[in-house]
């Protein structure tokens, strides 16, 4: 028997010692719901900026001077292939290495779903949103939103979601309290996020 | 209230320090038209020893408590940490002591046992007893009480009734002030320091009485403030709600 | 201080030493008061438009339902894991989970590995397991860094350098980052923005050239073989993601079973935790996705006593535990000592259930002190998301200790109770007791000291014991009505 069928069978026994006699159905309560949102999109908007990340709404047709006003002149820019935005100059992402991502400034990518009461952003780095690492080296991330993917919380993100890919839920810039509990923005991750809430 | 059978659970530290406390809910039920008994076989709820890990020391202290009190409609006590003891703890005891008639004698008594502000406010429906205390005081909500119990702002209501009484918010009233039973004495230093930070709040009011539904904390915050010389008084709640002009 | 827990003393006096630190206790004060008032402001907030408490029922019920059948839930997230392309280790213990990380990076030829926050691998001593090894495991959150860097402990789950204010971390920064790999910046000041900016440049080579990471994982969702990581910094994303090769060490309890019981759970978990409506970045990751992220996943489900705790009727609501510290910071004994007193990875009110249930009560007195280092204010219970109830466990716990050290010869505390059992269970007997109450505390106020209450004694005065007891006055004015 090799150690790992040991440890294994062993540890599976424990448990099945340790809760001999206890009933194992157990109904779970279902989580509440929050009462419904007036303006979810708005909603959505006011939480993201609560983390001090920038929030813009604008129009489809104005989204291509959205993005290139949000990024700063000369900024060397990386995009995931499938990107539904122009951006002109930028490179996209081929595959490229940890050290050469660190030589861009900005990101631009789009979402999969906005949650409104937490003011998060998921990713689930399909096509338009790359691979997680693209997302998180560059300095300036910013996320192209349609308000049609803004859903009001946690429980109606969920079942959007396909388990089977990677996700990345993004709730303002990267922060840390770790100092005397007070909050600084921008530590590792991208230390500012512009979030383009498209109509 | 005719026709029911009160019994007083004074405590076992209100019957050998505090006896004032229990004259005072005695006063106070009768001013009200509550006839109370005290069985003398009563001693203790056995909580020092369920607390202190003591399990087996507490079933026959357990089972004396049940005796005494078997047969009242309602138990009511001056103390919501006894209280809890016995509607919370006394279970574990009787489940301990393996024997199945003391299981049932603990969960038929323990929904009848009540803290004072309960048994005032919930049982009898009385929020102005009809007390005079011309003082300022603080008030200090006892976590078990608080916690265990539940009894929410009754308390609160009644003081608010109490006439002449000016009553001053405590800073950081919900905090535990380190008393904790043998964890005064097994933590001393830990139950020092919460203490003082107790005191110290209760300094800040400026209230010249503190007033708390357990003397055991009492004794705790008014050990702390007598040694500070600090001039602010404990008083059982019991004992402002039994005083009259 | 030296980084490991072993042959802490035991909790009181521990704690004595730390309350004994003015720097501590206001660094401590502050930081627990700013937590609670985040965290509360968010209840608050959930109440305006949904229900807290059913909230934390739900996410009570999430955990208890996956322990109650916690042998076929990990079988399951084997299955699912292994069909996602991760491979899939089991440890009994410490030494086993250990050793399989170091071979993992071994195999890769590695001599250093980043970390994600994770208190399971403290728990273990991984750091301590790999440096034997030759291989420099580097803490990635800036907490972990401070405390990594100091050759400290952590002393708060959420927050480990909790203890530590900015100037000390200038310090700290400024003696050793340079030792560590690129130096601090010269010039570094003590604002906490700066020193995150320190961190950040010191931590980012690092980041670029790691092979191997090591995570936790929050959560572990049996049916999809998906592990969640919650973080604020993106040092947790940066590990999942840029290294080659992942392996995360996860405790058997922390599998959920189905990806939509995440709510709850994330809904709970950041607002109990730093008291935000969702913490920066949470990742999840089902084994190996091609193209993005590391190629290889290990997984190692850990036992290290959790199969202890789950046996235990009363303390098996702990393992329900999200490692959120929302009952640190209420706790008002860990407000004043922090957390080295609890000598463990695992402070405050979870800690002084936690280690005994992992490593069983009776075998030696550090672990013993844990179940009394709290007064049972209840205040741990009341924030806990997932409804563990601490003060109960604290109290069976304490019965265990008690009963463990039954049969031989007793403590002076253990005749104490048996003395008093004698005395209570009879009226009479407590009567004639009582007589002597009242002159005995006036006794004792008068002589200041007496054996056994000179710890009472020290900073609060005795009662004045009454001239009768409430007993005899009863007998003697039949209840008041001959007065």
């Amino acid at each position: 028997m090799s150690e790992r069928t040991t440890a294994r069978d062993e540890i599976l026994g424990r448990i099945r010692a340790a809760l001999d006699g206890v009933e194992a159905g157990y109904d779970v309560p279902p989580a509440p719901r929050i009462a419904p949102l007036a303006d979810v999109v708005a909603h959505f908007a006011e939480r993201v900026a609560d983390y001090r990340a920038v929030v813009e709404r604008c129009s489809a047709a104005d989204l291509a001077d959205r993005v290139a006003a949000a990024l700063p002149g000369g900024a060397r820019v990386v995009v995931p292939p499938g990107l539904g935005v122009e951006v002109p100059g930028a490179t996209v992402d081929d595959g490229l290495s940890a050290a050469e991502l660190d030589g861009y400034d900005a990101v631009v990518t789009e979402a999969r779903v906005g949650i409104a009461e937490t003011g998060t952003i998921v990713l689930d780095h399909g096509p338009g949103q790359g691979r997680r690492a693209i997302t998180l080296v560059p300095d300036l991330h910013v996320c192209v939103v349609r308000a049609d993917q803004v859903v009001a919380d946690v429980p109606d993100a969920l079942p959007l979601l396909d388990p089977g890919r990677p996700h990345t839920w993004i709730s303002g810039p990267s922060a840390t309290s770790d100092i005397e509990l007070d909050r600084v923005e921008g530590v590792h991750g991208p230390r500012t996020l512009v979030v383009l809430l498209v109509q | 209230m005719s026709g029911m059978r009160v019994a007083l659970m004074v405590t076992c530290i209100n019957d050998a320090i505090y006896p004032d406390t229990g004259r005072a809910v005695v006063t106070l039920l009768r001013r009200l038209g509550v006839e109370v008994d005290f069985p003398p076989a009563q001693t203790c709820c056995a909580q020092p020893m369920v607390n202190t890990g003591y399990l087996d020391e507490a079933v026959p202290v357990v089972r004396t408590f049940v005796d005494a009190f078997a047969g009242y409609d309602a138990v009511v006590t001056p103390s919501g940490s006894c209280a809890g003891s016995a509607r919370h703890q006394h279970s574990i005891v009787a489940r301990r002591s393996g024997d199945a008639g003391l299981v049932t004698a603990v969960s038929e008594l323990a929904p009848r046992v009540h803290e004072l502000s309960e048994f005032l406010v919930d049982v009898l429906g009385v929020t102005d007893v009809g007390a005079y205390y011309p003082h300022t005081v603080t008030y200090h909500p006892t976590c078990h009480s608080l916690r265990m119990l539940g009894v929410g702002d009754r308390p609160r209501q009644l003081l608010d009734h109490v006439r002449g009484l000016t009553l001053v918010e405590l800073p950081k009233a919900e905090e535990c002030c380190g008393f904790g039973g043998t964890f005064a004495v097994k933590n001393a230093d830990t139950s020092i320091a919460m203490g003082t930070d107790k005191a110290r709040h209760v300094r800040e009011t400026g209230a010249e009485v503190v007033v708390a539904g357990d003397n055991s904390c009492l004794t705790h915050i008014g050990g702390v403030l007598s040694r500070q010389r600090a001039g602010v008084r404990t008083v059982h709640l019991a004992e402002i709600l039994a005083a009259t002009e | 201080m030296s980084g490991t827990f072993v042959g802490m003393p035991k909790f009181p006096v521990a704690a004595r030493a730390a309350l004994g630190d003015a720097q501590l206790r206001h660094n401590l004060a502050h930081a627990t008061a700013t937590i609670r008032a985040k965290r509360q402001r968010l209840v608050d907030e959930v109440n305006a438009n949904c229900d807290w408490e059913a909230l934390r029922l739900a996410g009570a019920g999430v955990k208890e339902s996956a322990l109650r059948s916690l042998d076929e839930h990990l079988v399951r997230l084997e299955e699912t894991l292994t069909a996602n392309g991760a491979t899939v280790h089991w440890a009994r213990d410490a030494a086993e989970a250990n050793a399989i990380v170091a071979t993992v990076a071994r195999r890769h030829g590695v001599d250093e590995v980043v970390k994600v926050k994770s208190m399971v691998t403290q728990e273990i001593g991984l750091n301590e397991a790999l440096a034997a090894e030759g291989i420099a495991a580097w803490e990635t959150d800036l907490a972990e860094l401070i405390v990594q860097l100091g050759d400290d402990l952590p002393s708060h789950i959420l927050v480990p350098a909790i203890h530590r204010n900015r100037a000390e971390i200038r310090e700290i920064f400024l003696a050793e980052m340079g030792r560590a790999g690129r130096p601090a910046p010269a010039g570094l000041t003590d604002e906490p923005r700066v020193l995150a900016a320190a961190a950040r440049a010191h931590l980012r080579e690092k980041f670029l050239r790691a092979k191997v990471a090591v995570s936790g994982a929050n959560f572990a969702v049996a049916e999809t073989g998906t592990l969640v990581v919650v973080e604020s910094e993106g040092n947790g994303r940066m590990c999942l993601t840029l290294p080659e090769v992942l392996v995360s060490v996860v405790g058997i309890e922390k599998v959920v079973s189905t990806w939509d019981q995440l709510d709850p759970m994330l809904r709970l978990l950041p607002r109990s935790s730093t008291g935000e409506r969702m913490n920066p970045y949470t990742s999840t990751w089902s084994g190996v996705t091609p193209g993005d992220g590391p190629q290889e996943v290990h997984v190692v489900l850990l036992d290290n006593g959790r199969t202890n705790a789950l046996a235990d009727e009363v303390g098996r609501q702990a393992l329900r535990c999200i490692r959120c510290s929302a009952c640190l910071n209420v706790c008002p004994v860990y407000e004043r000592v922090g957390g080295h007193a609890y000598g463990s990875v695992y402070p405050g009110p979870i800690g002084a259930i936690l280690n005994p249930l992992l490593k069983g009560v009776g075998q030696d007195k550090q672990t013993d002190s844990l179940p009394y280092a709290s007064s049972l204010c209840g205040a741990c219970f009341e924030v806990c998301p997932v409804r563990i109830d601490i003060p109960s466990v604290l109290v069976d716990l304490r019965a265990q200790v008690v009963d463990a050290h039954r049969g031989g010869v007793p403590s002076a505390e253990a005749l104490a109770f048996k003395g008093a059992a004698v005395a209570l269970s009879d009226a009479r007997k407590l009567g004639l007791g009582e007589r002597l109450a009242g002159p005995g505390l006036r006794l004792a106020r008068r002589a200041g000291v007496i054996p056994g209450l000179s710890r009472w004694a020290s900073a609060r005065d005795l009662p004045p014991g009454p001239r009768e007891s409430f007993r005899a006055w009863w007998k003697r004015t039949d209840g008041g009505r001959d007065e």
